[in-house]
């Protein structure tokens, strides 16, 4: 199996799904000529040519929302935002009309857009562009979002993204970006909808999703080399739909959970979490609900403090010695 | 481009009764006695439909908004009787009049008003919210301006498959100040998409007169020239001026791959919605003058009476059969049945309607 980057990955789920569909379409700023402001899209428009790789003006809610249109008439659009704090200048046609159209149509509409790009702090860029919106958007029935921690689960989730009928919100992670694993160069995908287990062990259960996972192994090592423990780690790679069955099957397993995401912690993705795991499997705990999210504040320029804004392993750690105590 | 030389100031086009310079227009004279007396009668059946609605809604059952069409019909039928298979329609939430003109039944527009299973959004959208995707009707949207991407989206589509089509996006005069709007010009301009943005004039956004709202009033569509964009002014209060104008910009969507901004001048006899007292922005002599003097239904019929087309036995057949018609929807929507409690968790996501089907989806996609 080929070793290739989150970057490369992401590159080889669209190029492959350009190559098996005609409708779809490749669209947002800098994606073409530029060849991505993060290098994602690199050489797709020279390889499929300016009608399936095209060029936007800056021009989110015009943009996104002509999508959106094209997409309830089959065209199947993959939008990059080249952040995803630039969603906020088009909420009304990522929310009110790709997560609506469907019901308020009564199912005679069909909304088959994708809409990717970087959601994630840590880049020292301030707070304007560091927003991480998965919980926002996720919290709207009709959206679905994914948030994929590694090269293989980047490739599979965004071609199932692409071939899904709904709007699928793909989070990316610049991070992440650089990061190599194994990918099949064949045709394979993640299903929305389902985690997957990272790393097994037996006596803590850390559910994770996005660069929080990574962050999670590596805390689940020092825990295994300094402390003894050893630890599960489940990424939920999506957020809507969400996987219920394998985060309540390791909570069963484990009986201590430890949550951890890189959104601020009011409202966030690990709030519905810890309700789904009170409400299922009470009884299977041994210990409060655990959880690490950023600092709640927005989000701070100074490197230092952004490294410490955000979770990172040594609190990882610390949070978890407090749910094992 | 098709551009007027000279701003033409509105006041210019709100001519008196009297015969329409524009019957000889050859779009016009294509049409056969047959197809102006369907002409007539679809616009004769929004009208009883809507008034028909105001009854239902002051009985208490309709909810929400209503927004009604009366007054604006000529431009819903003036446009849309031009359109073809490839052609494409999208508006606001004043979205009756399309839906009759496309083809909608009655039934299942008065059905959705009062919130039942048999309208045409099943009761999950209501009045603001009618769709029909197979009669290339793309709603029927609730926020002010939103659906312009939308329709410029439907454009790109069109030529993306390279049919000879277009999308007529209509919006109300106040939606030509939101910045979705104008980052959709912008690329309905920039990349040649058939396209034609409708502003249906009625002078007033809600309760803001078009002087009061926005910058260089009197003329909407000339924004368009700052996108190097074509524009037209329509007298919206003769459905033969509006056939022929729009008919330029359905060729030139057709034809040339461009978008054109139509401001087609009207006016709504009620209020912006029902919830609107309209007492507070307009003099009711104001109203009583375009009811009397441009009345589009009642110059069309003046028309078509002067041409031999109709005569007072079939006007007032068509108007008979059009209010029997709506007493018939009044009555289909009150016995028709709610949707269950189950109902409200479907529709939301493809694979809860698709079940059995290929998914690229599993897990949980509703939550309790």
């Amino acid at each position: 199996m080929a070793v290739i980057t989150y970057r490369e990955a992401l590159r080889a789920a669209m190029r492959e799904e350009l190559q098996r569909d005609e409708n779809v379409v490749l669209m947002g700023e800098e994606v073409a000529q530029f060849n991505g402001a993060y290098k994602v899209t690199e050489g797709l428009l020279k390889e499929f040519g300016p009608k399936r790789v095209v060029d936007t003006p800056i021009s989110e809610a015009g943009f996104i929302g002509l999508g959106i249109g094209a997409s309830m008439l089959g065209i199947r659009p993959v939008m990059e935002l080249m952040f995803w704090s630039f969603s906020y200048v088009a909420f009304d046609q990522i929310v009110n009309n790709a997560g609506n159209i469907r019901y308020m149509s009564g199912g005679l509409i069909n909304c088959p857009i994708v809409i990717r790009g970087p959601a994630n702090g840590g880049t020292n860029v301030g707070a304007t562009h560091s927003h991480t919106p998965e919980a926002i958007l996720a919290s709207h029935p009709g959206i679905k979002v994914v948030c994929p921690a590694t090269p293989y689960d980047a490739k599979g989730l965004m071609k199932a993204a692409i071939r899904d009928n709904d709007p699928v919100y793909v989070m990316e992670n610049t991070i992440l970006y650089n990061d190599k694993g194994e990918v099949p160069e064949g045709d394979y995908i993640v299903p929305l909808g389902v985690a997957d287990v990272k790393r097994e062990g037996t006596d803590l259960t850390i559910v994770a999703h996005g660069r929080a996972v990574i962050t999670s192994l590596k805390a689940a090592e020092i825990l295994e080399k300094e402390h003894g423990v050893s630890v599960e780690v489940v990424d939920l790679r999506s957020i809507r739909p969400l996987d219920e069955d394998t985060v309540l099957a390791s909570v069963r397993k484990t009986h201590r959970v430890l949550l951890v995401e890189e959104n601020k912690p009011f409202c966030g993705v690990d709030a519905q979490v810890a309700y789904l795991i009170q409400a299922k499997a009470f009884d299977d705990l041994d210990a409060p609900i655990g959880r690490v999210s950023s600092i709640d504040a927005p989000q701070i320029y100074c490197k230092r403090m952004e490294d410490q804004q955000l979770p990172h392993p040594a609190r990882v750690v610390e949070a978890a010695l407090k749910v094992l105590a | 481009m098709a551009t007027p030389a000279v701003l033409t100031h509105p006041e210019s086009l709100k001519n008196p009764a009297g015969p329409s310079e524009f019957a000889k227009h050859p779009v016009n004279t294509a049409l056969s006695k047959a197809d102006k007396v369907a002409l007539y009668t679809k616009m004769a059946r929004i009208r009883h439909f809507e008034q028909r609605c105001i009854r239902t809604y002051q009985q208490g059952k309709i909810g929400g908004f209503l927004h009604l069409y009366v007054g604006q019909e000529a431009v819903a039928a003036g446009t849309i009787s031009l359109l073809g298979k490839h052609d494409h329609i999208i508006t606001g939430y004043r979205d009756h009049g399309h839906a009759l003109m496309v083809g909608m039944n009655m039934n299942e527009c008065m059905a959705e008003l009062t919130g039942k299973v048999t309208g045409c959004s099943k009761g999950k959208g209501g009045s603001m919210h009618y769709f029909a995707p197979d009669k290339n009707y793309w709603g029927g949207h609730g926020i002010v301006g939103g659906q312009a991407p939308l329709g410029t989206g439907l454009a790109y589509a069109v030529k993306y498959r390279g049919l000879k089509g277009c999308c007529l996006a209509y919006m109300g005069d106040g939606a030509v100040n939101q910045g979705a709007v104008h980052e959709a010009y912008n690329l309905a301009a920039l990349w040649d998409l058939p396209m034609i943005f409708v502003i249906e004039n009625n002078g007033y956004s809600m309760g803001t007169s078009q002087e009061r709202s926005s910058a260089h009033p009197g003329c909407l569509a000339k924004r368009a020239e700052g996108y190097g964009m074509a524009w037209d002014v329509i007298n919206g209060h003769d459905v033969y001026e509006v056939r022929a104008k729009t008919a330029a910009a359905v060729k030139r969507a057709h034809d040339e791959s461009k978008p054109t901004v139509l401001e087609i001048f009207t006016y709504r006899y009620f209020g912006h919605s029902m919830a609107d007292p309209d007492k507070t922005y307009r003099d009711k002599e104001e109203i009583k003058e375009y009811r009397e003097k441009k009345d589009p239904v009642l110059l069309f019929e003046n028309e078509l009476l002067a041409e031999g087309v109709l005569t007072p036995a079939t006007r007032d057949a068509i108007n008979e059969a059009a209010m029997a018609e709506a007493e018939v929807a009044a009555a289909f929507a009150e016995e028709s049945p709610d949707p269950t409690v189950a109902d409200i968790t479907k529709h939301i996501y493809w694979e809860e309607d698709n079940r059995g089907k290929d998914t690229t989806s599993r897990g949980t996609i509703v939550f309790e």
